[in-house]
């Protein structure tokens, strides 16, 4: 298999903050991405998944283990190639929509044509572009979600990461979005790994499901959903659909209740 | 036990700034550590000294309790109703940020010199701050707070004794701490022009004498009960804060 | 023109009438206190026939310079406090209890290193201003939300590129405010300085009609102080709310 994304053994362990106990977030992960894969991570709260997405993005150094994209290894810095959407609103408020989206491609200098003509369709891909002179104070939170999207989509990125990037919207506003991230999806034909809590988000989006257990997070299952490529979110009318949340829940019923101390 | 350390480190720091200060100014302008030192050790052994403590004391003691109970009672009212404090919200702002010793004159021909003077000005300093964040702490209870205590039925004594001033306590009791502090700042101020005793007045005579150790003597005095009294406040209000 | 300004504009009016009502009939002597038209009066008066013009030239002149003093060092400050926290656990609790201090204690002192000039004047106001610039500047520096950190990481952003791209303007509402305050506070350290120092400028003007029993031009000179503090008070107040929406923070 041609490999975009390999994760080898990694385990890492940080210091909390305040009372200074080490917490051991995530041991061994082992994770092998096919170019143009879509792969979710779910996982009851606290277990690593967003540890895990730092470490893959280069945001935090693994204690153990190492990270591999496009045949290199990922050392202590964001690499080229790499788009990230993140559950926070990251719109800058300082920005029209417009400027928001050509943020990135200023910051590379890239040449003015270019950046007009790439965030013009950008905006117009998540259906924005009556909203360019707007400042996101304007926009709901499913349209700042939408910018940020936007941002990402115009850098072209082989590989985009995505932490929980619809968690603070509301479940049907989710199901809307996650739509346009399955077109975002085909549009660049990059690699995806999306870090979710919702079983329905991933039953839906994704390629193979990666079900992780609570904290020290680690691979228990890894499920495929067989799904095609030019799907939508009516697959939730699919028998199939119900399998697999119903084997996810399977899995995470126990995880969860042990996250919560039950 | 580091950080300790790095506290130690810091005033040794400071005190050598000082001497090496008076070093370059002379001792018409500054007196060295030690010998402010000395003016302090006999200032607190002088009997007139505390005689003017006590006569600062009194016209702030007066001067406190007038903001704290005026300003406490005006915030509720502007607190309570929407619309009052909705009216008087910007003009507050503007009495706060008009310098009070502009007024100094006018409240000098209405009260003349002395006593009640100084805690008219100790008072208009200290009022506004009380005001404002107890009418700020009354009006950003959040609704659902105002809301469970109507799902109860209290009368409304029972609901400003029971819920919102408990609700809006941390505000109320900043308002009163940075009240307390301008208070003091006001009744100083007015002992400069209006009166012939305290702490304020022994100030200006120690400068107009050029009894430069005296007057350094009194100015780290008032730091230090300033700054004491200042941050065993902000405990307080801290604690407040942070168990609300 | 809504209820509440209809209100608030009524309650002004009334007030000023009132006071002018008292001080026309005899209530308040005009021993004490002249009618607010007669202080108009006497503001024009003095505004026009000029000997006021250099006191008020003075007095706006410290005031700016005790503002940009307070400004650049209570930022720069704040940055270095900032970067370096041991430095700022030590000094944190100095910044909250500041204004705990009546600062007006240190003026003999600042007159003794500066001498009597106008320095003095222009030290004191920005001592008054710089630590609320500070404080502002650390909050506003510490309140970035994480995300926008992050992202600038995500995009490979140099550390300069994210200080000056993102966290300026992500600061820029905090930055504001600490401006707003270090004005507020600058000119009441400037301006107190002219009444107890008594060098010149509008607060020893007033300060001398006092002594000479001149209650016009007394009251004449604290309408035109209380005018000018209020006006630039009120436009530096309309900035921040201007910027606060921007940033979507109203």
């Amino acid at each position: 298999m041609d490999v975009a994304l390999e994760i080898e053994g990694v385990s890492h362990t940080f210091v909390a903050e305040g009372n200074g106990t080490p917490v051991r977030a995530l041991d061994g992960i082992d994770l092998r991405l096919a170019p143009g894969e879509f792969f979710s991570v779910i996982g009851p709260s606290g277990c690593g998944k967003s540890t895990l997405l730092e470490i893959v993005a280069g945001l935090t150094q693994p204690t153990a283990g190492r990270v591999v994209f496009d045949g290199r290894e990922i050392l202590g810095e964001v690499p080229d190639g790499v788009g990230m959407v993140f559950q926070e609103d990251a719109s800058f408020p300082w920005l029209s929509v417009w400027d928001n989206v050509a943020f990135g491609l200023r910051r590379r200098g890239t040449d003015a044509a270019e950046t007009k003509r790439r965030v013009d369709y950008a905006l117009q891909f998540v259906g924005l572009a009556d909203f360019a002179r707007h400042h996101p104070r304007q926009l709901s939170g499913g349209m700042r979600q939408r910018v940020c999207i936007a941002r990402t989509l115009v850098l072209e990125p082989r590989l985009i990461l995505l932490d929980e990037p619809f968690g603070a919207l509301d479940q049907q506003t989710r199901l809307v979005m996650g739509e346009e991230l399955l077109r975002l999806w085909r549009e660049t034909g990059a690699t995806v790994l999306l870090i979710t809590h919702g079983l329905d988000e991933a039953a839906m989006l994704s390629d193979r499901i990666g079900v992780m257990s609570a904290r020290p997070g680690r691979f228990i299952e890894t499920l495929i959903t067989g799904w095609p490529r030019d799907r939508d979110s009516q697959v939730v009318n699919e028998r199939h659909f119900g399998e697999l949340t119903a084997q996810m829940w399977t899995h995470l019923r126990a995880e969860s209740m042990r996250s919560i101390g039950t | 036990m580091s950080r300790r350390f790095d506290g130690v480190l810091f005033t040794l720091a400071v005190l050598l700034l000082w001497e090496l200060l008076y070093r370059v100014v002379g001792s018409s302008g500054l007196s060295s550590p030690l010998a402010t030192l000395g003016a302090v050790v006999h200032l607190l052994s002088s009997a007139s000294f505390w005689k003017n403590v006590s006569a600062t004391a009194e016209a702030f003691a007066f001067a406190v309790a007038f903001s704290l109970l005026g300003g406490l009672a005006i915030g509720l009212v502007l607190g309570l109703s929407r619309f009052a404090g909705d009216v008087f919200d910007p003009i507050l702002n503007a009495l706060t940020a008009i310098p009070k010793i502009t007024l100094y004159p006018v409240i000098l021909l209405f009260f003349g010199l002395g006593m009640e003077a100084k805690v008219a000005f100790g008072t208009i300093h200290g009022i506004f701050p009380v005001i404002i964040l107890t009418m700020n702490g009354v009006r950003n209870i959040r609704p659902v707070v105002r809301k469970a205590a109507r799902a109860m039925r209290l009368t409304p004594a029972q609901t400003i004794r029971t819920v919102l001033l408990p609700a809006a306590l941390p505000e109320i009791v900043s308002g009163m701490r940075i009240g307390v502090s301008l208070a003091l700042l006001g009744t100083l101020i007015g002992e400069l022009f209006a009166s012939d005793r305290g702490i304020g007045f022994m100030l200006i005579q120690s400068v107009e004498h050029s009894d430069v150790p005296t007057t350094m003597a009194i100015t780290v005095l008032l730091f230090a009960v300033a700054v004491i009294g200042g941050i065993a406040m902000l405990r307080i209000d801290r604690r407040l804060h942070q168990g609300g | 023109m809504s209820r509440v300004t209809l209100a608030r504009s009524a309650l002004i009016i009334g007030a000023i009438a009132a006071v002018e009502v008292c001080c026309r009939t005899g209530v308040i002597s005009h021993l004490t206190m002249i009618p607010p038209s007669a202080m108009v009066v006497a503001a024009l008066r003095l505004l026009t026939v000029g000997a006021i013009q250099r006191d008020l030239l003075f007095t706006l002149t410290n005031t700016a310079a005790a503002i940009v003093i307070a400004v650049v060092a209570g930022f720069v400050i704040g940055i270095l406090l900032n970067a370096v926290p041991r430095l700022r656990r030590i000094v944190d609790p100095l910044l909250a209890a500041y204004y705990a201090v009546p600062t007006f204690i240190f003026y003999p002192l600042l007159v003794a290193i500066l001498g009597l000039n106008r320095a003095p004047l222009i030290a004191i106001g920005a001592v008054l201003g710089v630590v609320a610039m500070t404080v502002n500047t650390l909050a506003g520096l510490d309140r970035i939300p994480r995300v926008y950190l992050r992202t600038a990481a995500a995009l490979r952003m140099s550390p300069f590129a994210t200080a000056l791209l993102v966290q300026l303007p992500a600061a820029t509402p905090h930055l504001v405010t600490g401006v707003k305050l270090a004005v507020s506070y600058s000119i009441v350290g400037t301006i107190a300085g002219e009444f107890i120092l008594s060098v010149a400028g509008l607060g020893r003007a007033m300060s001398l009609a006092y002594n000479n029993l001149d209650n016009a031009t007394m009251y004449g000179l604290m309408l035109i102080l209380i005018v000018t503090v209020t006006l630039i008070n009120l436009v530096i107040y309309e900035w921040e709310r201007a910027v606060h929406r921007r940033w979507g923070l109203r």
